[in-house]
């Protein structure tokens, strides 16, 4: 017996490992879940960590209203499979009740308007940690966040001022109002993600894999059409046989050409892929250098 | 496919920010968005060549300042194993955080300038990864192509490293003379230096045997959390969670249960994917028993004829995190070991340890940011612990200060105060 075990349980123990401390230490944990694949995967570890009982915390979804069909149906069967309660911050909501603005314009995007809804359920809710589904492989800022996130009373992180973390021991302590982000998946990588995927066989939604789209480019991003996007001029749509390397809000995640329509398929195309996949899909990281950080500051995921 | 954990430490002066931008480089993990990106904004900051170190410096801060500040972590992978790099600042002022990034690697690279030679920087770097026990250590000797690849100059450094480092415990020491920026002996062994017999840098991360470097023998097995389903189907289910910290725990074991004492026998080890017949480090399962015995969270299941050492005085190194409180004699705090938490005060701070020069100053009454001392700590409840240098999973500990909630130190237990 060589006492072996591959790089993907390992990353999965060290997942169970911080969803299990976060379970015996906080009163109410909250589970993000957008439908994407990083969250897929982060909910299929916690149903391990507890087997045979439930995962003993609640899953959240940050609703834009700009949603995926195939993703909001893929996301409430897997909460009924797991009989587990959904709790949707709704952006829609916020807006109604004033507590944001909705932008205008062609380029007008609700991803910003997220962090207002999710810090409104956070307070509604009194969650005191919440399990998200970044991963530091992401982005140069995420690349630098502790695996417990500490987040003020106004949900904000300072990132010059966080928390050492050590070996396996993780210090979730906060005061009423603040709140710890935990991301149990930060050491994965994309090629992790669709490896471990492939070897547990997970289901992930159709919008994933290789398929024909009505799209059109904007800052070399291809968009889909439909409702949530307004064309400006010049802007022609085409059919392309595409997929989406991310999934989130439909009005700012782009689609990469491909032909990929199988796991097998899509682990091939990402071991040889040479861009990011926030580079190639999300338009919103385009803004500066620091997008991320600076909104990260602001209590985004 | 097998994971290796990393820390590097050093400043853009050493060329390490050039050393991982060339493993990332070489092993095609940079993508084009990337270094389209760090181009535009080398070319904003009117530096003259591309910075790889902003690939690395991801905060708006240390874009601003040019520095290091915080630990980032790296992903690179070969066909032969996936490599998780901590990159930490090299600068004193950021011990902590070095500290923080060197706890969990398997293997630490401390870079020299081959014209500059062993510095008080590299001696510094190389007692923290004795102290934190890594258990290999590569000393890269960088910028050989600065002294036209001589061999001389290589074995003078290594020599001089050689006589500094036999003061410290490091168990497996490697050479390797490099140039990051030239590419030499980072993947492919270098056509430069002929005389260099070793492994290139990539090779020695790829073939260093870390299977070994845990622990198989003292089983220990903290709880974490006790899960009882209570479903139709699992009325009586009662099993106990938590990651192997050492030693193989097999079915059928007679085990002791820390901190009752009582006896049992391992009835199954459970996992989501079905029930495996043995378990290690560092391996997350469920345990059951044969016996109805009361565990909660912070026991520890042990072999009977194996125990760790069960104590409230405890002799400790604790590298020092804060700069608002400081640890003096009488100061009191909150220490997380495991998967126990308990209030513990500070019997005595019996020296303090100069991190450049290894003197110890028996006359400190304090510890502050970044130094490091030798502490006696008294715990209100006893902890189940092993000596750090046996097993960094049960000999280690975080101090927290309950005032401000924060994490303020790191502990390295050496043993029971006698």
């Amino acid at each position: 017996m060589s006492f072996d075990l591959s790089h993907l349980r390992q990353l999965e123990a060290e997942s169970i490992h911080i969803f299990r401390e976060v379970a015996a230490e906080f009163e109410r944990p909250c589970l993000l879940f957008s439908g994407g694949k990083d969250s897929i995967v982060m909910l299929h570890v916690a149903q391990k960590a507890f087997w045979p009982a439930k995962m003993p915390f609640v899953v959240m979804h940050v609703d834009t209203g700009h949603n995926f069909a195939e993703v909001l149906e893929f996301r409430d069967r897997r909460v009924a499979e797991l009989g587990v309660r959904l709790v949707v911050a709704s952006v829609q909501e916020a807006i109604d009740a004033g507590r944001v603005v909705e932008e205008t314009g062609p380029r007008a995007s609700r991803n910003r308007l997220q962090t207002a809804a999710l810090l409104h359920a956070i307070e509604e809710h009194r969650f005191d940690a919440l399990f998200g589904g970044a991963r530091r492989d992401e982005e140069k800022a995420r690349a630098k966040e502790r695996v417990y996130s500490f987040r003020d009373e106004f949900g904000q992180w300072d990132p010059k001022n966080q928390r050492p973390e050590l070996w396996s021991l993780y210090n979730g302590r906060i005061r009423m109002g603040e709140h710890i982000r935990v991301f149990p998946i930060s050491n994965y990588t994309e090629l992790d993600i669709w490896q471990y995927i492939k070897d547990e066989g997970i289901e992930i939604p159709s919008v994933y894999f290789a398929h024909r789209r009505e799209v059109f480019e904007r800052d070399s991003v291809l968009l889909s059409t439909g409702p949530y996007v307004t064309l400006m001029d010049g802007e022609e749509p085409f059919i392309e046989t595409v997929r989406y390397r991310t999934v989130g809000d439909m009005s700012c995640t782009g689609a990469v050409p491909s032909s990929a329509d199988t796991v097998d398929k899509i682990i091939e195309e990402v071991a040889a892929t040479r861009i990011t996949e926030r580079g190639a899909t999300r338009a919103d990281d385009k803004v500066s250098e620091a997008a991320m950080e600076d909104r990260k500051k602001e209590g985004y995921f | 496919m097998e994971m290796l954990r990393f820390a590097t430490a050093g400043s853009v002066d050493d060329g390490k920010s050039t050393l991982i931008g060339r493993l990332l480089y070489d092993t095609k993990t940079i993508f084009e968005d990337q270094m389209e990106a760090v181009e535009k904004a080398s070319v904003q900051m009117g530096t003259e060549y591309t910075n790889l170190a902003l690939l690395t410096d991801g905060l708006r801060a240390e874009r601003e300042q040019g520095i290091t500040i915080d630990v980032a972590y790296r992903y690179f992978a070969t066909p032969r194993r996936k490599f998780i790099i901590a990159d930490t600042p090299g600068h004193i002022q950021y011990t902590r955080n070095m500290v923080t990034g060197a706890s969990t690697a398997d293997l630490a690279i401390v870079l020299i300038d081959a014209r500059k030679g062993v510095l008080e920087q590299s001696k510094r770097h190389a007692f923290l990864a004795s102290l934190l026990r890594i258990p290999h250590l590569v000393l890269a000797v960088n910028k050989m192509d600065l002294v036209d690849y001589d061999q001389q100059r290589f074995e003078e450094v290594r020599n001089e490293f050689r006589d500094f480092a036999a003061k410290l415990n490091i168990a497996d020491l490697t050479f390797i003379p490099v140039s990051a920026l030239h590419g030499d002996n980072i993947v492919d062994r270098s056509a430069n230096m002929e005389w260099y017999q070793g492994p290139s840098l990539l090779h020695h991360l790829e073939e260093v045997h870390i299977a070994s470097d845990r622990n198989l023998i003292d089983a220990r097995f903290p709880v974490q959390y006790v899960i009882r389903p209570q479903s139709d189907q699992y009325h009586d289910y009662r099993g106990y969670a938590g990651t192997v910290a050492g030693g193989v725990l097999r079915t059928g074991d007679e085990v002791t249960v820390l901190a009752s004492g009582f006896s049992s026998t391992i009835k199954s080890i459970d996992t989501f994917d079905g029930p495996v017949t043995e378990a290690f480090s560092p391996m997350a399962v469920t345990i059951r028993l044969n016996d109805e015995i009361d565990i909660s969270r912070g026991d520890m299941i042990v072999r009977p004829n194996n125990q760790p050492n069960v104590a409230q005085d405890i002799d400790a190194m604790v590298c020092w995190m804060s700069e608002r409180v400081s640890l003096r004699p009488n100061s009191k705090f909150v220490i997380k070991h495991t998967t126990r938490s308990t209030k513990a005060v500070v019997k005595d701070l019996t020296y303090l340890l100069d991190i450049n020069t290894l003197h110890r100053d028996d006359s400190a009454s304090e510890l502050a940011l970044n130094e490091i001392g030798r502490v006696q700590i008294r715990s209100q409840v006893p902890l189940f612990f092993d000596e750090f240098r046996r097993n960094r999973q049960t000999g280690s500990f975080v101090v927290i200060d309950e005032a401000s909630n924060v994490t303020v130190g790191a502990g390295m237990i050496l043993g029971t105060v006698s």
